[in-house]
């Protein structure tokens, strides 16, 4: 079973193609990578699969379901989820009220009116065990834009879980975490629950091959390559075109 | 702040930002307590309690869900209309005609918030300042049925609820409005505390991450603001029964900016700051006015740019706030 597919994919902005003829498949349970240089077409890629933007041609399915014309907010309730590049909190919020949020809309419970916001406590208790796993418990009722980088960073994903996802996207975990907290996100990253199917978009290549058991490089809008990280790592092409590439700087 | 390891923990913590705060209790007592013990000042503060209503209307849209709005006048000014028309041709009676204005109100905020939500902050703010000189001419030019520039007059007010007289009694007149203003106070006060409240102000923070997290932006926005249009219109309507004539003036240019400046004046998103700014407005217009009419203007837009520059969000209270921080040698982060 296929968790996520692309059927010859395509987005054109003019003259510029950042997608082209996209066949992707993200089998079910998978640590898939997508790797690829700057300006390889990886975020406008994330920005197909939620929603953000709408592919010039092609299909997406979800678990076998077109998701093509859905809106990112009805994708998000088919299981597709996702974090961002650049952490996009609640700055206003605390932690918690984030959280029992995220988890109180994913049970469509948003348009109560009329209850107390976390007057839930099942919600809470979910809320509650989320952090936990998150490393989230010491800074539970502080305002979030007050908080370290990494720790936003550990919320930022902590949202996108919270919403039990089939898929999740994530877009460069660790992008803009000071050393020191690095090591935290990607204890969470490698804890991420099994069930859960994980397209990650990465650039720093000690993650990827210490994650993902499926790796596709996409150059110029195209996908280039896929296989193992073995094959990955081994194949010439690839060799020359990313990782050379970075070898020169 | 301290770790929070269990659920009851978390619930409470909530459950405390719900909570009634005892300044809000004894802010509603003294309220109460102006019915009788401030005989002499019950127009002004009947003016103050439904300009606080209108205000507690345009905090919902822009203090939760960042919509800024020019042209809110015009929901206040249509519940105006339909309440007299309403008290003219079928019944008198004050809370029929608060409900039918706030339903008509509410269905234009409805309609026209398929209008006002297209677009960017810019583009809302010219659409709701288009909508409400629209819904000015139109009132303008239907004389036949709104008196035009002549105002509406002739509106039967008959005993609220059959049993409270409050057509030239400013002691009954000032307690109904401030009831009003009370039960629709606590009914918003529960809708920004509720789960569709917090939807809201995750909207107005980052619209991005809420719809990442599966919110429809957009139904929501569309709920609040029909919402709010209600709000305003039931406040035009208490205007329209507690004043013998309705008129353009209703659904002016001037309405919209002042419940604007108000709202400011005592800052966004925390209902309170409605209240606190018209009060202000309206009593420093009363006193200034007395003293020196012809400055009026001036010192309203002395304290509109402070405000701008110093306290955007919590009006009056970031200066108090401020000031505290500097006597007290602490630097804001």
């Amino acid at each position: 079973m296929n968790a996520l597919e692309t059927i010859h994919l395509e987005k054109r902005f003019g003259g510029i193609v950042p997608t082209s003829d996209v066949n992707l498949v993200v089998r079910e349970g998978a640590r898939h990578a997508l790797i690829g240089p700057n300006g390889a077409g990886k975020t406008t890629l994330i920005n197909l699969l939620t929603g953000v933007l709408k592919p010039s041609k092609g299909r997406i399915k979800l678990g076998g379901e077109d998701i093509t014309v859905l809106k990112p907010h009805q994708r998000v309730a088919r299981g597709i989820s996702r974090t961002f590049q650049i952490n996009q909190v609640f700055g206003e919020l605390s932690p918690l009220e984030s959280i029992v949020f995220a988890i109180g809309e994913r049970e469509h419970l948003g348009t109560r009116f009329w209850r107390g916001f976390g007057s839930d406590d099942a919600i809470v208790a979910e809320a509650v065990a989320i952090a936990k796993q998150f490393g989230l418990s010491d800074v539970l009722t502080a305002q979030t834009a007050s908080l370290p980088y990494g720790k936003q960073r550990q919320l930022e994903i902590a949202l996108a879980i919270a919403g039990k996802p089939r898929v999740l996207l994530l877009d460069e975990p660790a992008a803009g975490v000071p050393e020191a907290e690095r090591h935290e996100i990607l204890e969470i990253v490698a804890a991420l629950p099994q069930d859960v199917t994980v397209l990650l978009i990465e650039h720093d290549m000690d993650i990827v091959f210490g994650f993902a058991d499926r790796i596709s490089v996409l150059v110029e809008g195209k996908l280039f390559v896929e296989g193992e990280p073995k094959e990955i790592e081994n194949d010439p092409r690839v060799r020359a075109v990313y990782l050379g590439e970075r070898a020169d700087g | 702040m301290h770790t929070i390891s269990t659920p009851q923990e978390a619930t409470q913590a909530l459950a405390k930002r719900r909570a009634w705060h005892w300044l809000e209790v004894v802010f509603w007592l003294a309220a109460a307590a102006s019915v009788f013990l401030l005989p002499s000042q019950h127009s002004l503060l009947t003016q103050i309690a439904i300009w606080s209503l209108f205000a507690i209307s345009l905090d919902l849209i822009l203090g939760y869900a960042g919509i800024v709005s020019l042209g809110h006048a015009a929901y206040f000014g249509f519940g105006a209309y339909v309440a007299a028309l309403f008290a003219i041709n079928y019944t008198g009676e004050p809370v029929t005609g608060l409900a039918v204005a706030a339903v008509a109100s509410g269905l234009l905020g409805l309609v026209t918030s398929l209008l006002v939500l297209r677009g960017s902050d810019l583009t809302r703010l010219m659409v709701t300042l288009g909508i409400a000189l629209v819904m000015y001419e139109l009132a303008n030019q239907m004389s036949w049925l709104t008196g035009g520039a002549d105002g509406l007059t002739g509106m039967p007010v008959d005993p609220v609820l059959g049993v409270l007289p409050i057509s030239f009694r400013p002691l009954n007149a000032y307690g109904y409005v401030l009831a009003v203003l009370f039960v629709l106070f606590v009914v918003a006060r529960r809708i920004v505390h509720s789960p569709f409240g917090m939807s809201l102000r995750a909207i107005k923070g980052n619209p991005l991450r809420a719809s990442q997290i599966g919110v429809p932006n957009n139904l929501r926005l569309i709920a609040v603001y029909s919402i709010a249009a209600a709000y305003a219109g039931i406040a035009g309507a208490l205007l329209a029964q507690t004043t013998p004539v309705v008129s353009l003036t209703y659904i002016d240019f001037q309405r919209s900016a002042d419940v604007l400046l108000m709202l400011i004046i005592g800052g966004t998103g925390y209902l309170y700051g409605g209240i606190i700014g018209s009060a202000l407005f309206l009593i420093a217009q009363k006193f200034i006015g007395n003293v020196t009419p012809q400055y009026w203007e001036f010192w309203i837009g002395f304290a509109l740019v402070v405000i701008a520059l110093f306290a955007r969000d919590r009006g009056v209270f970031s200066i108090f706030e401020r000031l505290r921080n500097i006597v007290g040698g602490k630097t804001k982060p």
